[in-house]
């Protein structure tokens, strides 16, 4: 995978911001520098998911419209070494930012940092041309729904019209105990009919809204599920071969059990 | 289904995807739309030999369920013919 990475999914509310997130504190943790960029300009959320929402000066529209230099805009992360945020604006429209403008601030920022993440909003219109226009790689989230999975299907067909032909899958909010009782669509399946690689499944892990509520990526969570999928989607990403987890550990019968006799 | 087996919901699930996204590709493909081309294609080849005409076809995509239970969708040309042609008769 290559070093600007666009996520993405078409739908919303898959878990797009959590992802970036997760993976952006990730490969800084790996002593990657790696700036996010927010592209949904009038809806921008990640900054509260970082905990940053209270440090934002200037953002991206300020910066393509040279109202401040870019290093004025970004927010570096004081837990993080090597993490900063490029944050949305809020009170504009997408249509403040054009693909040529975001091809030229990468270009930029490219000599300055190991990853660049771009955050895109839901749709298919100028936000995602925008957050699209300038990234080499792309991250597809869907979540095992046929709602979002269909909307997957588009943004793959969209982003190989854009040049972009290795994006790869992330299935988020798995359920295993569910799959397995044949109530939701199983890895198997989803890959089958997107036909793209995957890069990463993480379980539904209810640990993320607690995260979200306080401000702090979940990746660094020992105990955590979704974190331990967050920190092997990130190895995969530097380029190592990490096989994917066992996810059975939180849910069926016998952890059912377990937790109902005080285990956990 | 069929003896009283119960489908899963998951495999319901993939078996309309599948549908939806054969429609949604076609749409959003370059040609624009597999199915009108695929008809004229269609045609030009039967009218070789059959009587036939170009409105009368139905060239669909159907969900396999209504089919049978194979558990794949499938393309159905529906072709109905006027007259045999006499292309055929000197080869007996």
């Amino acid at each position: 995978m290559q070093n600007v990475i666009v996520v993405t999914s078409g739908k919303g509310g898959v878990g797009k911001t959590t992802t970036v997130a997760n993976l952006g504190a990730g490969l800084a943790h790996r002593g990657q520098k790696v700036v996010l960029i927010d592209t949904d300009i009038g809806l921008r959320n990640l900054d509260v998911v970082l905990g940053l929402e209270n440090r934002i000066v200037y953002d991206l529209v300020d910066v393509v419209e040279g109202t401040c230099r870019l290093r004025q805009a970004l927010i570096k992360d004081k837990r993080f070494d090597g993490l900063y945020l490029l944050p949305a604006a809020q009170t504009r429209d997408k249509l403040a930012v054009n693909p040529e403008q975001m091809v030229k601030l990468i270009a930029e920022m490219e000599q300055d940092f190991d990853y660049i993440l771009i955050d895109c909003p839901a749709g298919i219109e100028q936000g995602f041309k925008n957050a699209v226009a300038g990234a080499k790689s792309a991250i597809v989230v869907t979540v095992p729904e046929v709602s979002a999975v269909r909307d997957a299907d588009r943004i793959i067909g969209l982003l190989s019209a854009a040049g972009i032909d290795d994006a790869q899958l992330l299935v988020n909010r798995m359920r295993p105990d569910m799959v397995r009782r044949g109530d939701m669509l199983g890895l198997d399946d989803t890959l089958d009919i997107l036909g793209i690689d995957l890069i990463g499944v993480v379980p539904e892990d209810e640990r993320i809204i607690r995260s979200t509520n306080m401000g702090e990526p979940i990746v660094l969570m020992e105990k955590s599920l979704a974190g331990r999928a967050y920190r092997n989607i990130v190895r995969r990403i530097m380029g190592e071969k990490v096989p994917l987890m066992a996810m059975d550990d939180n849910s069926g019968f016998g952890a059912r059990l377990k937790r109902l006799f005080g285990g956990r | 289904m069929a003896f009283g087996k119960k489908t899963s919901s998951s495999s319901v699930a993939k078996e309309r995807l599948k549908l939806v996204l054969i429609h949604d590709r076609a749409g959003t493909s370059p040609s624009s739309n597999i199915l009108q081309s695929l008809r004229k294609d269609i045609f030009a080849v039967i009218s070789k030999y059959f009587d036939v005409v170009e409105s009368d076809f139905d060239v669909e995509i159907k969900n396999a369920s209504d089919i049978s239970n194979r558990g794949c969708p499938r393309l159905t040309a529906d072709v109905p013919i006027r007259s045999i042609k006499s292309i055929g008769r000197n080869r007996y």
